[in-house]
């Protein structure tokens, strides 16, 4: 567990630690979803939470981007240890992530969605933007281009003007993932990017996460059920159940692991695929 | 075949993005300016007067407040207060300050209800909804009681003092016509920073609290300032109509013109006109404007006149069905149903 894992042949060489994790506990009244859980996640990484249902694996990408704030433990990003921080502090920092039920911004369009996830880059004021002038206009030539390449990049072109609730599922979190890339994060927190997708669906989407930490060496820690696809496209897992890490380790450590194997077992009927 | 967007191929972003993409839309604005100025010189000044002026002001106060409770998804009754702010604002502004321009004290004017509208939208960090409602009401109530102070009104004993004629670079804006012109110029600049400020960033943050202030807050929008700005836009412009409401409507300043009833009606226009609608502001102004108008009309002129209860009756019917209808079927009001009209335009004749 406190090896290092060896790099998967094909990816490259995990960097500098990113975001440190240590003996983070949360609860909620009497239940505590986490207890006690540590890791660290480096750059360059494809780092998965993975375990059974309620195991804390929401309430941890939660607590990282400061949403939940943890009872006891440390946050470490970038080597700095925070302090109670609101989730735009985390999102100044460079942190975007998608939700398990997708939170987009269901009046506006696919375009709009995906611009707003870049403003954090707009720095025209409001009087620039009321007049229209300047920096105003030239700032949203600017992210038009750059959002315009995410909507290639996801292959959503012919509904870049559609609002986006009336698209479908799939779609909706494919817009979702394009929000949060426009923020050109550091690190993206994906919250089980393919559920509820069928499988040319979860294939494209795994397509998309390897691309953009590929090109963009972005860091990404996705939670996801699919067991073959956290396998195919992890470098690194994390083991949750009931709120304690019971495993941590490449792929093939995980799937080698007694306790995991056996928190498994007991929850993979109801789990279906 | 009239209203096509086929063949017009946006060949740059900069194209897309422009205030008004489709050509037709463009023309059709410019036509509608090019009329909203030649028209004051083929009516009476009773229709000025009675009509159009009331119009050019409410759609002003329904931009605003559409910015707060369209775009933003806050919810504010406390409209006529801040017409009120605006009004005596710019008033108090020329009667004690020597030489201050009219127009000077008009954008301070603006800018003072802004103040306002930011004070009063605090509680909107904390409340949403019914508890927000409750407070703007408040805030309606309060504001009127506190520009009743004699103060506020020069001392005067009525409580009612009569507003200072506007001259501007040697133009005394005094006739029917003139403050027609005048309202409309101010509309017009401030119709253009609305929409431009909508399809801005800032429009978009603000929608995006609107949607979902949690996904707003975890892409890095702050839901504070966020809020606070749509509060002070809103009021600024609300603010604006206050004043040329008073000084160009009225030609007086009571406290009691801003009554509650100017704020629903407000609310009225931006829920039938269409919420989150620039466009449908000026329809639900239109709309509240001349509706009491043809029941005061019609009936007369088909032999059968209605007494003025009845008409009143009649008023509220018609508004309070509309905006349920408004509210349950189609909360993009009536400018949803003109751009369906124009979409079955474009396809027009064929269907399919
Ligand atoms: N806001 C909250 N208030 C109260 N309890 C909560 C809250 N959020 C999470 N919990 C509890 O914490 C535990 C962990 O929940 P969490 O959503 O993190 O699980 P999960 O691993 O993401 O599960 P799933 O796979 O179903 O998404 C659960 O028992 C849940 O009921
Ligand atoms: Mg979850």
């Amino acid at each position: 567990m406190a090896a290092q894992p060896e790099p998967k042949p094909g990816h490259r060489q995990a960097g500098e630690i990113l975001l440190k994790v240590e003996n983070v506990d949360l609860a909620f009244g009497g239940v505590r979803a986490l207890r006690e859980v540590s890791f660290e996640v480096r750059r360059q990484q494809i780092f998965a939470i993975i375990g059974p249902n309620g195991a804390g694996k929401s309430s941890m990408l939660n607590c990282i981007n400061g949403f939940y704030h943890p009872n006891s433990g440390t946050i470490a990003y970038k080597g700095a240890p925070r302090k109670r921080m609101r989730p735009y502090q985390a999102a100044t920092q460079g942190i975007a992530r998608t939700f398990q039920n997708i939170a987009l911004f269901k009046g506006m369009s696919t375009l709009d969605n995906i611009m707003t996830g870049r403003h954090l880059k707009a720095k025209a004021t409001l009087l620039e933007n009321a007049i229209w002038f300047g920096r105003a206009q030239r700032e949203e030539m600017e992210h038009r281009k750059f959002c315009e390449g995410i909507i290639d990049f996801l292959e959503i072109q012919q509904h870049r003007k559609t609002p986006v609730g009336t698209l479908p599922y799939g779609l909706q979190k494919r817009v979702e993932l394009g929000r949060a890339l426009a923020a050109e994060p550091e690190l993206l927190l994906l919250d089980e990017p393919m559920a509820g997708m069928n499988l040319e669906e979860k294939q494209d989407m795994a397509r998309f996460i390897l691309d953009v930490n590929d090109e963009f060496g972005m860091t990404i820690c996705l939670i996801e059920h699919d067991m073959a696809v956290v396998m195919d496209l992890s470098d690194h897992i994390v083991v949750l159940d009931h709120g304690e890490k019971i495993g941590e380790g490449s792929p093939e450590e995980v799937s080698s692991n007694p306790r995991v194997i056996e928190a498994y077992l007991g929850t993979s009927e109801e789990e279906g695929a | 075949m009239l209203y096509r967007e086929s063949g017009q191929f946006k060949t740059t972003y900069a194209a897309d993005q422009a205030i008004l993409p489709i050509k037709q839309d463009l023309y059709f604005v410019i036509l509608a300016i090019l009329i909203a100025v030649a028209i004051p010189f083929f009516v009476s000044n009773y229709v000025i007067q009675a009509l159009l002026l009331p119009f050019l002001i409410y759609s002003l106060a329904a931009i605003g407040l559409n910015i707060l409770v369209g775009y933003c998804g806050q919810i504010s009754l406390g409209t006529g207060g801040f017409m009120a702010v605006g009004a005596f604002a710019a008033w108090n502004l020329m009667a004690r300050i020597p030489d201050m321009p009219p127009l000077v004290a008009f954008i301070l004017a603006g800018l003072i209800a802004a103040g306002a509208g930011i004070l009063f939208g605090l509680p909107a960090l904390r409340i949403k909804g019914f508890y927000l409602a409750v407070t703007t009401l408040a805030a309606q109530f309060f504001l009127i009681w506190l520009l009743q102070r004699p103060w506020f009104v020069g001392y005067s004993p009525t409580g009612v003092i009569s507003a200072q004629t506007i001259e501007i670079l040697g133009w005394r804006v005094d006739t029917p016509v003139d403050r027609y012109l005048f309202a409309l110029a101010v509309l017009i600049v401030m119709a253009l920073v609305a929409k431009n400020l909508v399809r801005s960033a800032t429009g978009r943050k603000w929608m995006a609290i609107r949607d979902m202030d949690v996904a707003a807050e975890i892409i890095g929008i702050r839901p504070m300032i966020t809020k606070l700005k749509a509060f002070a836009v809103s009021s600024f412009f609300v603010g604006i109509a206050g004043v040329l409401w008073a000084y160009l409507y009225l030609g007086q300043l009571e406290a009691e013109a801003f009554d509650i009833y100017t704020s629903f009606d407000v609310l009225f226009m931006v829920i039938i006109g269409g919420l989150g609608s620039i466009l449908g502001s000026f329809l639900g102004a239109a709309f509240v404007v001349i509706v009491p108008i043809l029941l005061n009309v019609i009936p007369g002129a088909l032999g059968l006149p209605l007494g003025t209860a009845m008409i009143s009756y009649i008023e509220i019917f018609i508004f309070g069905s509309l905006i349920i209808f408004f509210l349950i079927v189609e909360p993009h009001g009536l400018a949803r149903l003109w751009s369906i009209a124009k979409q079955k335009l474009r396809l027009w004749p064929f269907p399919y």
